[in-house]
């Protein structure tokens, strides 16, 4: 057995790797984003101090965690027609189930990044005058996503890895994207490992890159 | 959208209600899903050993501070890069669908050993990580002290160091076991009859998604929780008198 490349083409690319590489980057973006926004939100009720708020938040973080990912894009995926009353793609599913499911993991690094912060702050930010939004805005919450940087990125790569999982519900992503390559051309087994290597270039670089903001650091 | 419990008595042949167990020559959606169950804890069970051997012994090698070892820890850090920075899904297909092409012998092996050697290789770059922070962590008068006594490398790992290292990561292995139990569920698409793939066949057959995914969902929970419960005692067994975490 030896290996054949040789179906690789631009036409190739274009045709089968380009929208699912496409919507894999897109799905880690808007899951990162989405992710962190609603995560800092259930951080923030998690430390508010508010029973109302602190157990519906920490209820949602325990079990998103403790449910593989592939079991929540089934359930979103048979929910989400139900709640929107019609049905919908595999691709926007998934991105609702991401953002929900990246939400409990980035809750839980936003919350020890927010507890990192010395309590002197908070008060100091008091002092001068600042109301409890303008505080967490100007003062807590930029300390803490800087200091969280690099466990914010780590887990960025996570997310991204884990988008080969829409498989599952049938998305057309980069790992589908070469698949489909594979049995078209009658060559899946050149597909699955190029599709490895390109997989281990992003996701190598990108954690040199978290090594590197480290060192800085 | 109404709940109905019934589905999980029905035979898996017919559909139709019969003895939740224990139906003559049938299997029920509640049987099925108990064996599930079983494939789910073995693919774990096997991946979290594979990964705690391969992980130690990774680990260990990343530290390894001799000079003839220099190519040692060059592999091993080639072995944590590999197998962390491939996705785990894509990680199973080389396993399954790459691996035999070159290697004929793997194409007799199971798809359940497959996706279980798949899973605690990509868990054992993760271990290897924490074995290699918990190393660190120890002071080095340790491992020069156990040096000095005259005890050959192997020893001072085996007595001295990875007794205290290991002590130090249990919190973090304790999340890697409830991970490995998690990511078990890709084994999936290796057509392994774990809890993902009986929820998803289940599903089809019988047109109960909520009720089915509800019964998988609280397994995994309870499972994942169970882990968790083990781990802890296993760190209340392992304490030691003025190390971290002792009373």
């Amino acid at each position: 057995m030896s290996f054949d490349f040789s179906f690789f083409s631009g036409q190739m690319l274009q045709d089968y790797l380009l929208h699912g590489l496409l919507f894999s980057l897109q799905l880690t973006v808007i899951a990162t984003v989405g992710g962190i926004v609603l995560g800092t939100l259930l951080a923030l009720m998690r430390l508010s101090g508010n029973r109302m708020l602190s157990l519906p938040a920490t209820a949602y973080v325990n079990t998103m965690r403790s449910v593989p990912l592939v079991m929540v894009l089934l359930w979103f995926f048979l929910l989400v027609p139900f709640v929107l009353g019609q049905s919908t793609g595999a691709e926007l599913s998934a991105v609702v189930t991401f953002i929900a499911f990246e939400a409990a993991f980035f809750c839980e690094i936003m919350r020890s990044g927010i507890q990192s912060i010395p309590k002197a702050q908070m008060q100091a930010g008091r002092a001068l005058g600042l109301d409890t939004w303008q505080n967490l805005r100007f003062i807590i919450l930029p300390q803490a996503f800087r200091h969280m940087t690099p466990i914010l990125l780590t887990q960025v790569i996570i997310l991204f890895q884990d988008t080969s999982l829409v498989y599952a519900i049938g998305a057309y992503d980069l790992l589908k994207g070469f698949e489909v390559a594979g049995k078209n051309f009658g060559r899946p087994v050149e597909a699955y490992v190029a599709a490895a290597l390109t997989y281990f270039v992003i996701c190598f670089a990108l954690s040199s890159l978290v090594r590197r903001l480290q060192m800085v650091k | 959208m109404h709940w109905d419990w019934q589905v999980f008595c029905n035979s898996t042949l017919s559909g139709e209600a019969t003895a939740c167990f224990g139906a003559a020559g049938d299997i029920t959606y509640l049987q099925w899903m108990i064996s599930a169950w079983g494939w789910t804890a073995s693919v774990a069970a096997l991946g979290f050993v594979i990964a705690l051997f391969a992980g130690v012994m990774v680990g260990v090698a990343r530290t390894l501070p001799f000079v003839p070892f220099a190519p040692l820890v060059w592999v091993a850090t080639a072995w944590t890069e590999l197998f962390r920075n491939i996705p785990l899904l894509v990680q199973v297909f080389l396993w399954y669908h790459v691996l035999p092409v070159f290697v004929p012998a793997f194409g007799s092996v199971s798809s359940f050993w497959l996706a279980a050697i798949a899973l605690g290789l990509f868990t054992s770059a993760r271990i290897a990580e924490q074995v290699r922070a918990g190393l660190q962590a120890l002071p080095p008068g340790q491992s020069l002290a156990a040096r000095a006594l005259g005890l050959p490398p192997g020893t001072v790992y085996a007595k001295v160091l990875l007794p205290q290292a290991l002590r130090i990561i249990l919190p973090a292995l304790t999340s890697e076991a409830m991970n490995v139990v998690k990511n078990s569920s890709v084994a999936f698409a290796v057509s392994v009859t774990e809890l993902t793939l009986f929820a998803m066949q289940a599903q089809e057959e019988t047109g109960r998604g909520l009720e089915i995914y509800a019964g998988v969902t609280l397994l995994y929970a309870a499972t994942a929780l169970s882990v968790n419960r083990v781990m802890a005692w296993v760190e209340s067994r392992t304490r030691l008198p003025g190390m971290v975490g002792a009373r």
